[in-house]
């Protein structure tokens, strides 16, 4: 990373040049419908960015005189500020909007935001809302591409590809690994999209929670599920937490937040039934003490969650460029 | 007059199915013969060539739902009547919870009034079990009985109170008005839009389990037992309910069951990609929920299917699933689809008519529903082989919003009577 930045830029250019390409479905709204190709080759396309990013020079013309919007009906600090960051890096122009949900009803607010939206011509639409199915029902009343940024407790694709480059990263593959994943399985949509993504994979999937907190018919996902934290990660070789909303933690779903802790919080004496090389990852944002203890977080010799934070900007810009790819193609 | 000649006759009261002609007089039916035509008919009689056709009685629908009043931009009493006589639907009851809810005698005066006015199919009015369908105290049942309503309940609303629901039981049996009740918990189907199970489970949707709907069941055939009421559980749609309603018949518990069209047709699959055309309540469940309500219905068990029209419009089903607006439009395609299961070989057709026609009539106390001389001349003429596309847009409801947009179907109506009068008439010929 040392040297004369803009030779750097412009070799980097050249190996992102070379792994771009057109997306292969009109919008990203889930896993499903994503080919193992199709994620090596997304992957591939991050690693590339990832060297831009540590470059001086960050920016790339990929997206120039594109409009990109981020549409976020539920607040978002990191996701969105991930995928400005990578919209802008590419040359795009990018707007944010939050629309104020409590005002209107939430449904008369997404159609009656569609239909502005198109008027406004973007190319590309980031988009987060509360209800399960949202980007998929607005993909159809828009005419740009659509990312799905998180619906519900349905899916959030980006996290889980980001989640797949920061594995690949510090293992060097994800075929043939066991991965855990630990938590309010339940209401998650990066659960949900990581289970079908390191499937498709070819990992090893676990899935642990209380059993309050684990979806109906999770035992026919395909994956093996534990309701023991400590036998659920043993031997496993990545143990990705899940964040959970304290006010599920009120009596309602589970008793109370120490016996949380007690049974399915992350600790290093838990960690230690894990493989001796094993890694820990969290989407964010953690709830240290309660899901997580500060000591594994921060420990750089096991926590992958910075690499997760830096992937996340590397993955962004990868999916926007293939997406924008297909645009070119297809105009 | 009217005679419909070289027709096969198809009559569930008597069992009858075969060639058969039907003279139709001051609203009656005034003859009926088992041979194809009748002999030295006067010449003032205007007759109809069925060309083999099925003339059987109009179908009775027990539960539909009206937007009027208070919701009217969903459907009218004039659409819903319009609809209903398009699919050969000759008689319906519409439910209590409208806006105002029909919970008094003026409201149930009312939809009459407005019915007879508007003059195409019968239409009779559910009143409200509890003021305001809020579960909480008695409606005024015995005036709304006075007033021409056929049984209590508070559509989709459920009676929570036990209590409350023991007294409306007591006090409506003293009138001899049945019961209606949707068997759902409250808690257990809180926030939920589908089936719990595995679909709900990867969808990321909260999914209500069937014992939502057994749990409430067994309540209300306990209280029935208790009371003596007469029960009309309102569209089953797991098969472990069955059991217990089984039981409860054994043991003499005066209760009746109703399946949707929908839950004989559907399993929660067909939502797919979350499409809020299947979001319906109570949910979709599982294949085998729906063999196995088929199957009861077939043995008898369940009494009467319903269409459960339950029309809303665009804006309350483009939404996100678990935001869109439950519910179904029905009335017109009822009989198509129940004759699905006549084609597939599953229920005997004489005993699918009986679901729509004599039982749901005697139900409610209604001489519709057979055909027999000195009946009401409430009948129809189908061809039961005609293939039909449905196309939503077409339908005459208001709201558009069917499950059955684009499904091949076969049977069609050709010709539908109420009272002796034509108020259908497909538009080509046979």
């Amino acid at each position: 990373m040392n040297g004369a930045p803009d030779i750097e830029t412009s070799g980097l250019e050249t190996t992102i040049r070379e792994h771009l390409f057109p997306f292969p479905l009109p919008h990203l709204l889930g896993i499903q419908g994503l080919a193992p190709p199709h994620v090596e080759a997304l992957l591939d396309l991050g690693e590339a960015f990832t060297g831009l990013n540590r470059a001086r020079e960050k920016t790339l013309g990929l997206l120039r005189g594109r409009t990109l919007v981020n549409l976020f009906f539920e607040p978002s600090t990191r996701t969105q500020s991930s995928f400005e960051l990578a919209g802008r890096r590419l040359g795009a122009d990018v707007i944010n909007m939050s629309p104020r949900t409590s005002a209107m009803t939430k449904g008369e607010t997404l159609i009656d935001t569609a239909v502005t939206l198109n008027a406004m011509k973007p190319d590309l639409l980031v988009v987060r809302h509360s209800a399960s199915g949202a980007a998929a029902l607005l993909s159809q009343k828009v005419g740009c591409a659509v990312i799905n940024a998180g619906d519900g407790w349905h899916e959030h694709p980006s996290q889980a590809l980001l989640d797949a480059l920061t594995i690949r990263r510090a293992f060097g593959r994800i075929e043939g690994l066991t991965v855990a994943i630990c938590g309010d399985v339940l209401h998650s949509r990066v659960a949900r999209s990581n289970v079908a993504l390191l499937s498709l994979m070819g990992a090893r999937v676990r899935v642990i929670g209380p059993p309050t907190l684990l979806p109906s018919g999770v035992d026919r996902w395909g994956v093996e599920v534990h309701r023991d934290l400590r036998e659920g990660i043993r031997g496993v070789d990545v143990v990705m937490m899940l964040r959970l909303q304290l006010e599920r933690m009120d009596g309602g779903f589970v008793p109370s937040q120490r016996e949380y802790f007690r049974y399915w919080g992350l600790d290093a004496e838990k960690l230690r039934s894990a493989a001796p090389h094993a890694k820990v990852m969290h989407p964010g944002p953690m709830n240290r003490g309660v899901e997580i203890d500060s000591v594994v977080a921060d420990d750089p010799a096991v926590s992958l969650i910075q690499d997760q934070v830096e992937m996340g900007v590397a993955m962004r810009m990868a999916i926007l460029a293939s997406l924008a790819a297909r645009l070119e193609g297809g105009a | 007059m009217r005679a419909f000649v070289n027709a096969r006759l198809v009559d569930p009261a008597s069992g009858y199915d075969g060639p058969g002609a039907v003279l139709v007089k001051e609203g009656l039916v005034f003859d009926l013969v088992q041979r194809p035509g009748f002999e030295g008919l006067a010449e003032d009689v205007e007759v109809t060539d069925c060309g083999g056709a099925m003339l059987c009685p109009g179908l009775v629908d027990l539960r539909v739902k009206s937007g009027e009043p208070g919701a009217e931009p969903k459907e009218t009493l004039k659409s819903l009547a319009r609809a209903a006589a398009a699919g050969g639907v000759t008689s319906v009851v519409v439910q209590a919870d409208t806006s105002p809810a029909i919970d008094e005698p003026a409201m149930v005066d009312f939809v009459l009034r407005r019915a007879r006015h508007i003059g195409l199919v019968h239409v009779h009015a559910a009143g409200a079990a509890t003021r305001g369908c809020r579960g909480e105290q008695l409606a005024e049942i015995g005036l709304m009985r006075e007033a021409g309503a056929v049984y209590v309940g508070d559509g989709d609303r459920v009676i929570v109170n036990s209590k409350v629901m023991q007294r409306v039981m007591t006090y409506a049996s003293g009138f001899g008005m049945p019961v209606a009740h949707r068997p759902r918990d409250p808690w257990l189907s809180d926030g939920a839009s589908t089936n719990r199970g595995e679909l709900a489970g990867r969808l990321g949707l909260a999914g209500s389990p069937a014992a939502a709907e057994t749990i409430m069941l067994e309540r209300d055939l306990a209280l029935a037992e208790l009371t003596g009421a007469s029960l009309l559980v309102d569209q089953l749609s797991a098969a472990a309910s069955l059991d217990g309603l089984a039981r409860a018949k054994r043991r003499g518990v005066d209760a009746r069951a109703t399946v949707s069209i929908n839950h004989l047709s559907f399993n929660e699959v067909d939502m797919g990609d979350y499409r809020t055309f299947f979001r319906l309540d109570p949910p979709l469940r599982t294949e085998d929920d729906r063999q196995s309500l088929i199957d009861a219905l077939a043995g008898g068990a369940i009494d009467v299917v319903v269409s459960a029209h339950s029309p809303a419009p665009a804006e309350d089903k483009r939404l996100p699933f678990a935001e869109a607006a439950p519910g179904a439009v029905g009335v017109e395609t009822l009989l198509p689809a129940l004759l699905a299961l006549h084609h597939e070989g599953r229920v005997p057709l004489l005993d699918l008519l009986r679901a729509v026609t004599v039982r749901p009539a005697e139900m409610i106390g209604s001489a519709a529903g057979r055909l027999g001389k000195g009946a009401p001349a409430d009948l129809i003429l189908v061809d039961v082989h005609a293939p039909v596309v449905v196309d939503a847009d077409r339908l005459l409801s208001k709201s558009k919003n069917s499950p059955f947009d684009g499904r091949r179907l076969q049977g069609r109506v050709l010709l539908t009577m109420v009272g002796g009068r034509v108020v259908h008439e497909a538009a080509e010929g046979r």
